[in-house]
């Protein structure tokens, strides 16, 4: 006779997910150099991570200090939720003639998307919950990546005796900052490559103050 | 799938040559492939003779360097700004970096796929023509490409080249001929006097039977083949291929390469029984087909009227803005327009003489000042010039005075017709108080230096910059002479002159703003002539005067003569000579499109590239100004 009131039922994963998190059992690279990251941006119907929903995602990747066009990650979500409220931020509207695709089908080419590899976006934990929160509708896990967030990366390249009374940076005062160039600021894919091209120059700045190190960087 | 970022890489892209020529499909072709890279001041995108990679670049934010050798610290070659292209000759010609591209500042390039671009644009005539321009041109390597004045002679960016061929060709009407019976000498004496390469031998009906070329008298003339009485019947070249006088351009054109031959001559009915009416030749067809310098010099050469003179300055016009469409190099520009300018200026004052009584009493020199003596003047802008004319006898002063006031009358008088305006402020040969005796002129540069008022400094700021345009040039040099002896000997003129150059301070507000006008019909505009160019001329001539830099008066010449006189302030040098150009380049655009001078900028025409590239041009002028400040020891 077996116990298994206490232990949970094993859930069957579909095999896109097991094949997600069998990513995570080869070695992330040791250098910086040779990581593979991913800058990537969400536009939402909102902050609420319950009932708000993902409309976009917009990703690029980045191998040391070279963004490949050819790797970058764009998909349009169909939704049943919709706030008239956030259209002017994000101008996707819910009869839009862009090509979108279920949750579950943008869950599948974004996991694939990613792998194991470490994430990067601005103020990540709420792109990083609203993920999560959609992976649970569906039943799956919580991403399982290493996950960057630029506005807290930006103050270390402070010092340290200022860091404290540094303000939460926007997206749009980090680039002014870092003097990034602004196209298409709130789409996804505009916010994400805004992310990746501050995250190098936060990177370079870190190098030049010898703190650039995993430990760093997380 | 929809990619956003390859549409804004394609965005960017299309606003810069080659890519601006290519169409929308293909271009976003090329748009997915790109990498972008960001680099940090000093990263290393290729080095010197290493072989090449996949992909050329092209500046997306920031600049990068080109170098010599490896080693970031000199022998800067060229600085690519936003929007310019590098790395893409060695991966067509298949051969070793030939530079290194260094990051001068914290940058961004995008990465463009040799292999996508190549299939793209391989059948795009108009993207092979602005490669082949620029890869003649040497665009990577200036200092190369200084020497190799010949790469504009074939090449003719002609949209309308198809319509060009299909109309009928313009030859010259009623031409030169001699009769059989000539002698050599007669003949060659007759297209020495019509400075013609060409003569056609007509029998007594006028019916055209041969013709004799300058190579016909090379090759069998000074080759002792015949003696130079020879008739012209022996020499001539016959029988000569005829055709109808409606010929169009691509049919002479098909004539001319299946006979070998540069001539056609044009008969009543087309053949050979008719009297002749007409020669056509390659040149012709040159000049139906599009503006080379080459086909514009010869045609300045030729004028007899100012007429044709000024039709020629026009298509010169049109030669200006192609170049600048193709984003030629601003040394090349300038160089050709100032020739043509200058040729244009020769052959005025060669009419004129002509017009003249009586030859001139004495020798004279003919000097452009300020901005086309600098040999800066791209756009048709005031004239400024002055006449030295040769010491005379006290009591022939007069006579020989009005003499060439009476030239220069006239020769003003034809620059303006043919699309100079007069200068303002008179300064010009017409003016008795610029047309003077060498002595003369060498005592008012004196007198400008040892007591330099304020009229002085502003005279002065013309009428250093000159070069000689026509006549005896010993006079220029005697002039120069005096000049550089005098300036030795004075410290005052340079401290004036050195508070004069920074009268107009550095273009850009505290708050990093352009500095507009303030008042007047011109508010809210921006002078690029005074706050920009103006404080890198001034500098230039005061720099060039103090270290004895004689016959340089192109202002980023004479920097980049500095230069290389002060290893120590090279970087500071090369910006400015850069910085220049760039404005130029800028003003000589803006001055094309709203066909003006270009001196005055609407800033909200400008797109963000744009000023973003001009303010890039500012740093190096407060960085002049400090350091003139400390050189000539200004206190402000």
């Amino acid at each position: 006779m077996k116990w298994h009131w206490f232990t949970k039922k094993k859930i069957e994963y579909p095999q896109f997910w097991v094949d997600y998190i069998n990513t995570f059992n080869t070695k992330p690279h040791k250098n910086i150099e040779d990581t593979r990251f991913i800058a990537f941006d969400t536009e939402t119907t909102g902050f609420d991570r319950k009932t708000d929903r993902i409309l976009s995602i917009g990703a690029v990747s980045i191998i040391n200090k070279t963004i490949a066009t050819k790797d970058a990650f764009e998909l349009y979500l169909q939704q049943e939720i919709f706030k008239a409220d956030t259209v002017k931020i994000h101008e996707i509207m819910k009869s839009d003639s862009l090509n979108k695709v279920e949750e579950i089908e943008a869950i599948k080419h974004f996991l694939a998307y990613i792998k194991n590899d470490v994430l990067v976006a601005h103020h990540a934990m709420f792109d990083y919950t609203m993920v999560n929160a959609m992976l649970k509708r569906h039943g799956l896990g919580k991403l399982k990546n290493k996950i960057i967030d630029t506005g807290k990366l930006y103050k270390k390249t402070k010092h340290i005796i200022y860091q404290d009374n540094l303000k939460n940076y926007s997206l749009d005062e980090l680039s002014e900052e870092l003097n990034v160039p602004i196209v298409d600021r709130h789409t996804a894919s505009g916010d994400a490559l805004i992310t990746a091209v501050a995250f190098l120059k936060i990177k370079s700045r870190l190098k030049k103050l010898d703190k650039l190190n995993w430990k760093t960087l997380f | 799938m929809k990619n956003a970022i390859a549409d804004r890489v394609a965005d960017f892209l299309k606003k810069f040559p080659p890519f601006n020529m290519l169409e929308h499909d293909n271009l976003t072709e090329i748009a997915k492939e790109v990498d972008i890279v960001y680099l940090e001041k000093g990263d290393t995108i290729f080095k010197k003779d290493t072989p090449f990679n996949n992909h050329f670049y092209i500046v997306r934010a920031g600049a990068v360097n080109l170098h010599h050798n490896n080693n970031e610290q000199n022998n800067i070659v060229g600085i690519n700004d936003v929007g310019d292209i590098f790395g893409i000759r060695p991966l067509i010609i298949q051969e070793n970096y030939k530079l290194a591209a260094i990051a001068n500042e914290e940058s961004i390039v995008y990465a463009i796929p040799i292999k996508r671009f190549k299939k793209v644009s391989s059948t795009n005539v108009k993207i092979h023509k602005y490669l082949i321009t620029a890869f003649a041109s040497n665009t990577y390597d200036p200092y190369t490409a200084e020497e190799n004045g010949k790469i504009f002679v074939d090449y003719l960016p002609n949209t309308s080249l198809d319509i060009a061929n299909f109309q009928s060709a313009n030859y010259t009407k009623a031409p030169i001929t001699c009769y059989e019976n000539s002698t050599l000498k007669d003949a060659a004496i007759k297209m020495q006097e019509h400075k013609i390469g060409c003569i056609v031998v007509v029998n007594k009906d006028k019916h055209p039977v041969g013709m004799v070329t300058n190579s016909d008298i090379k090759n069998k003339i000074a080759t002792g083949q015949f003696p130079i009485k020879t008739s012209v019947t022996n020499i001539m070249s016959s029988p000569i291929i005829t055709d109808k006088k409606d010929i169009t351009v691509a049919h002479a054109q098909l004539q001319m390469i299946q006979h070998n031959i540069g001539h056609l001559c044009i008969t009543k009915d087309g053949t050979a029984n008719t009297r002749l009416i007409g020669i056509l030749t390659h040149h012709d067809i040159l000049v139906t087909l599009g503006n080379t310098p080459s086909v514009i010099l010869k045609e300045i050469k030729r004028a007899k009227k100012n007429k044709t003179l000024r039709s020629a300055r026009i298509k010169a016009n049109t030669l200006l803005k192609s170049y600048l469409e193709q984003n030629m190099p601003l040394s090349h520009i300038v160089k050709v327009i100032s020739k043509i300018n200058e040729a244009v200026s020769v052959r005025a004052i060669e009419l004129a003489i002509k017009k003249m009584k009586s030859p001139p009493p004495t020798n004279f020199t003919w000097l452009s000042i300020g901005s086309q003596g600098r040999g800066e003047q791209l756009l048709f802008t005031d004239q400024d010039n002055a006449l030295i004319f040769n010491d005379v006898l006290p009591e022939q002063y007069d006579k020989v005075k009005l003499y060439f006031l009476d030239l220069a009358k006239r020769v003003t008088k034809s620059l303006n017709k043919i699309g100079f305006e007069y200068c303002e402020a008179d300064m010009m040969a017409s003016n008795p108080e610029w047309c003077k005796s060498l002595s003369e002129w060498q005592e008012q540069f004196k007198s400008w230096i040892f007591n330099p008022n304020e009229k002085a400094i502003l005279l002065s700021s013309v009428f250093f910059d000159y070069s000689h345009v026509y006549g005896d040039k010993h006079l220029t040099e005697q002039l120069t002479n005096t000049i550089y002896q005098s300036i030795a000997n004075t410290s005052l003129f340079f401290k004036t002159l050195g508070k004069d150059a920074l009268k107009n301070p550095p273009p850009l507000g505290f708050f990093k703003q352009f500095l507009v006008e303030q008042n007047g019909d011109k508010k809210n505009l921006f002078n690029i002539k005074s706050k920009a160019l103006m404080p890198l001329i001034d500098a230039g001539r005061l720099l060039a005067l103090s270290k004895q830099i004689k016959e340089v008066n192109n202002t980023y010449e004479r920097f980049e003569k500095l230069s290389a006189l002060e290893p120590n302030n090279k970087e500071l040098f090369d910006s400015c000579a850069y910085a220049y150009k760039a404005l130029l380049k800028f003003r000589t655009k803006q001055g094309l499109q709203n066909e003006n001078s270009g001196k005055f900028i609407e800033l909200a025409t400008l797109t963000k590239e744009e000023k973003l590239k001009l303010k890039r041009c500012f740093k190096p002028i407060n960085e002049i100004q400090e350091s003139l400040k400390l050189r000539f020891d200004l206190k402000i």
